[in-house]
């Protein structure tokens, strides 16, 4: 093989490297994103330049196509819409290598010259497993979190037995074809089986997990290109492929982390099915209710706030009237700062670009783990379109279905205001400790809108 | 392929994925959608096996048009990857 054409890879591949080492900076990960980019290029414009393809236009209109719907994909879509998106693109890059690696096999079968060797072959039909696996059950999480298909749990009895029998036919008809290669329809079954797979895998696991879910497929997406290197026997695609699977498999740890959950348990799915029972028997919450001069009131004289955002916040749009309630409290010397649990938003990290877009300082957006302490010493804590996140019964009730899962401990502030919609219930379908606690008012209405009733009288204070 | 070929992967592909683990831990919580959405753009590099395969047979064949789909779709991760985390990484500011 052509040494300039390794030589161009290795450079991508040090590029994708320096890439994601820049992303451990806020400050530099921009720039980080650009080397990313650049290293792609390269690897692209050195691949044309060794086939010679410069002149076949299909190639060209094919690459076009690609281009102006990512382009235009990319500027459109909305911030809440984010996951959807990450979702899409994990089912394409592994409908890429699926599709790469029946091309390579359709090719080599009808050639003479070019026989199908066991490691040819064994790195085909992975590839065509796991591209297949991502493709379809990335779409079916598309579906699931855009509200297309129900978040619920689809579940059927014998369906893990079902998905068992399946992977152990796959490694049947995989036999088949390493005894005889010509013989296609062997093929078709494998394509089918981890297509239905891919469906089956996915269908049982609720709405609420789709974080854990999207990250798991994103690893399956790079996992998928890594095999689709040892087809083609090219380094940077196992260098680019590794890096994209360990980054789904450190995020998917995180999120299991983050909702006390082993990913066992959230592939076998059904979570939240049985569990709505669980707090009926006990006595319903009484809640204090808080009208929207006195939650004014209550910010003027605070010195410290802590606000709790959840996904709530963004399906109300409330992100920026949340922004100019900072405003108006940091005016006041009021120390302002957000508490960002690891599973807020519908993805790894997703709350924090939603602040971001509403011109959120990221300096103000405190973690988990480096905040909890201080709600002990805050005057007031505002929940807003968090509900999960902020239940003792986390802490304090073995007989909760989501005891165990470490939350923020905005019950241990002053005050706790919380914007809600009506008294519905998280995510999880439990009812919520904190809203009847003593220091706990609820602050009801559409959170955009009593917010900027707030911010309203704040200004008026001022 | 022979073993040895084999072989050589192989370590590319341990020690990869042992740098990817160092470096993605360290990564801050901040910046996970970036990093997914970046490592959407990166699992594009299929886009070179994509271009191999569009470029292998002639007019007409599964091959062909099985390596142009996977074209299509591994440019649209590689141009909507980098351009929706560029989007994103601009909004993060710190005053």
């Amino acid at each position: 093989m052509n040494i300039g054409i390794q030589l161009a890879y290795l450079v991508a591949s040090v590029l994708f490297i320096l890439g994601i080492k820049y992303l451990g900076k806020t400050k530099d990960a921009r720039k980080g994103n650009v080397l990313s980019a650049v290293g792609m290029l390269i690897a692209i414009a050195a691949t044309l330049f060794t086939l010679e393809v410069f002149s076949l236009i299909e190639i060209g209109a094919a690459i076009l196509v690609g281009a102006a719907i990512g382009l235009y994909y990319s500027q459109k879509v909305a911030m809440t819409k984010i996951p959807e998106m990450v979702a899409l693109f994990n089912g394409f890059g592994g409908l890429a290598s699926f599709s790469v690696a029946l091309s390579d096999f359709f090719f080599k079968n009808a050639n003479e010259a070019t026989s199908l060797d066991a490691i040819n072959l064994t790195s085909i039909l992975l590839s065509v497993l796991i591209g297949g696996v991502t493709f379809t059950g990335s779409m079916v999480a598309y579906l699931k979190l855009d509200g297309k298909v129900s978040g619920q749990p689809i579940t059927f009895s014998g369906q893990h037995l079902l998905n068992l029998i399946l992977l152990l036919a796959f490694f049947a008809a995989a036999v088949l074809v390493f005894i005889d290669p010509s013989q296609e329809i062997y093929l078709y079954i494998l394509v089918g089986i981890a297509l239905l797979l891919g469906i089956l895998t996915v269908i049982p696991i609720g709405g609420a997990d789709m974080p854990v879910v999207i990250s798991l497929l994103n690893s399956y997406s790079g996992m998928a290109a890594c095999a689709t290197g040892f087809i083609l026997n090219n380094n940077v695609l196992i260098v680019a492929g590794s890096l994209v699977g360990a980054s789904g498999i450190i995020l998917t740890q995180i999120m299991c982390k983050a909702m006390n959950r082993s990913l066992m348990n959230v592939l076998l799915g059904g979570f939240g099915q049985t569990v709505a029972t669980g707090g009926a028997d006990g006595p319903a919450v009484v809640v204090k209710e808080i009208g929207v001069e006195e939650s004014a009131m209550l910010f003027d004289s605070a010195s410290s706030v802590i606000v709790v955002p959840g996904y709530g916040m963004a399906v109300a749009q409330a992100q920026h009237v949340v922004r100019e309630l900072m405003e108006q409290c940091e005016k006041r010397n009021i120390e302002f700062r957000f508490a960002i649990h690891p599973v807020a938003g519908r993805m790894p990290g997703h709350m924090n670009v939603l602040l971001a877009e509403a011109n959120i300082s990221y300096d103000k957006l405190i973690e988990m783990d480096d905040i909890n302490e201080d709600f002990a010493n805050t005057d007031l804590v505002f929940v807003v379109g968090a509900n999960d996140v902020v239940n003792p019964a986390a802490r304090t009730n073995p007989e909760s279905p989501i005891f165990g899962m470490p939350i923020l401990n905005a019950d241990k502030a002053r005050t706790v205001i919380v914007s809600k919609r009506s008294m519905g219930k998280g995510y999880a379908g439990v009812e919520n400790e904190l809203f009847g606690f003593s220091n706990c008012l609820m602050l009801f209405g559409d959170a955009k809108q009593t917010i900027t009733k707030v911010v309203g009288e704040l200004k008026d204070m001022a | 392929m022979s073993v040895s070929a084999l072989i050589v992967l192989i370590y590319v592909l341990v020690l990869a994925s042992y740098l990817g683990f160092e470096l993605i831990s360290k990564v801050p919580p901040t910046l996970h959608t970036p990093l997914m959405s970046g490592s959407n753009a990166i699992s594009g590099i299929t886009i070179v096996g994509a271009l191999i395969a569009s470029n292998e047979m002639g007019y007409g064949t599964l091959s062909k048009w099985l390596g142009l789909l996977a074209l299509v779709l591994a440019t649209i991760n590689v141009v909507g990857g980098y351009a929706v985390t560029d989007r994103m990484l601009k909004m993060f500011k710190k005053k």
